[in-house]
């Protein structure tokens, strides 16, 4: 059963309402929360918003947990209900659903071939290089964007984030690498340009 | 079994997120990297897409709780008392 423990956090604990055991599990994840909440709403009251409401959620649901999926990915599953009820609510007209079919496949193809990868960390996550990682992703579509949090920025593997977004590992596949493939794509196009520019 | 023995670029595209996880089969490994040794643009295209994952991952990326989202959470969720007890 440890496997579906987070750490130590005991489920024991937590469905006989053990607040200190609570506490502890809300500081374990409210960061990941509350970052995924900022990435996928833009503004940081959401972001409280789905981070206060998960954890409300938790809390009232903690008795039904019946551990077919880990802690984590539950809560995780939780924090991502709460974040796309909150862009239906407040943007209708995003596309959450569908993002297959189409001579799409073009979008997929790379443009940019500068290999940037060897600049060091300092230089690609400090100032310019920064706000340019983060506005990518900002751009990319919110169907991509979760999926590409929850598995390349919080961890979570190809089955937990299928079974946190009620998607199939497939569907999760095919979103993961559109979501790579348009951020590698955008940074490859800053850097190239700059490349030029200091030539 | 030679149908992948000539990959071209759109195939090791699409397996290229498989590649990097680590997921595809030992054949199809072997596939990808034998047109990675002859195809420079595969090469820059998988080298940026790792950075670019290696980057997200950062600390930088994943900051803390700001201290008065943390307050707020632990008063709406009844847990002040334990507001003093530092994460970690």
């Amino acid at each position: 059963m440890d496997k579906t423990m987070p750490d130590d956090i005991s489920l024991e604990a937590l469905i006989a309402g053990d607040r200190a055991e609570f506490a502890r599990l809300v500081d374990m994840y409210s960061g990941s929360i509350y970052r995924l909440g900022l990435r996928m709403l833009g503004s940081p009251q959401d972001a409280e918003d789905v981070l206060q409401n998960t954890f409300i959620n938790v809390l009232t649901h903690i008795q039904n947990f019946e551990g077919r999926s880990s802690l984590a990915t539950w809560l995780y599953r939780i924090a991502a209900n709460e974040a796309l009820m909150l862009i239906r609510k407040k943007k209708p007209e995003v596309n959450l659903e569908d993002v297959e079919g189409g001579d799409e496949d073009e979008d997929l193809k790379p443009t940019q071939f500068v290999d940037w990868s060897g600049l060091p960390e300092d230089e690609l996550l400090s100032g310019e290089g920064k706000s340019i990682l983060d506005a990518a992703i900002q751009t990319l579509p919110e169907s991509l964007r979760i999926v590409f949090l929850l598995r390349d920025v919080e961890g979570l593997s190809i089955r937990e984030t299928a079974e946190a977004l009620h998607l199939t590992e497939t569907n999760v596949k095919t979103r993961l690498l559109r979501a790579r493939m348009a951020l590698r794509e955008g940074l490859s196009t800053y850097y190239g340009e700059r490349f030029i520019r200091e030539e | 079994m030679n149908e992948h023995a000539h990959m071209n670029c759109d195939e090791l595209l699409g397996s290229l997120s498989a590649y990097i996880d680590g997921d595809l089969s030992p054949e199809l490994c072997q596939e990808l990297e034998k047109h990675l040794a002859g195809c420079d643009n595969c090469r820059v295209v998988l080298n940026t897409t790792k950075r670019t994952i290696d980057l997200v991952q950062t600390p930088l990326e994943k900051p803390d709780l700001p201290d008065d989202v943390r307050e707020r959470l632990f008063k709406r969720l009844n847990l002040d008392r334990y507001l003093t007890q530092k994460p970690g």
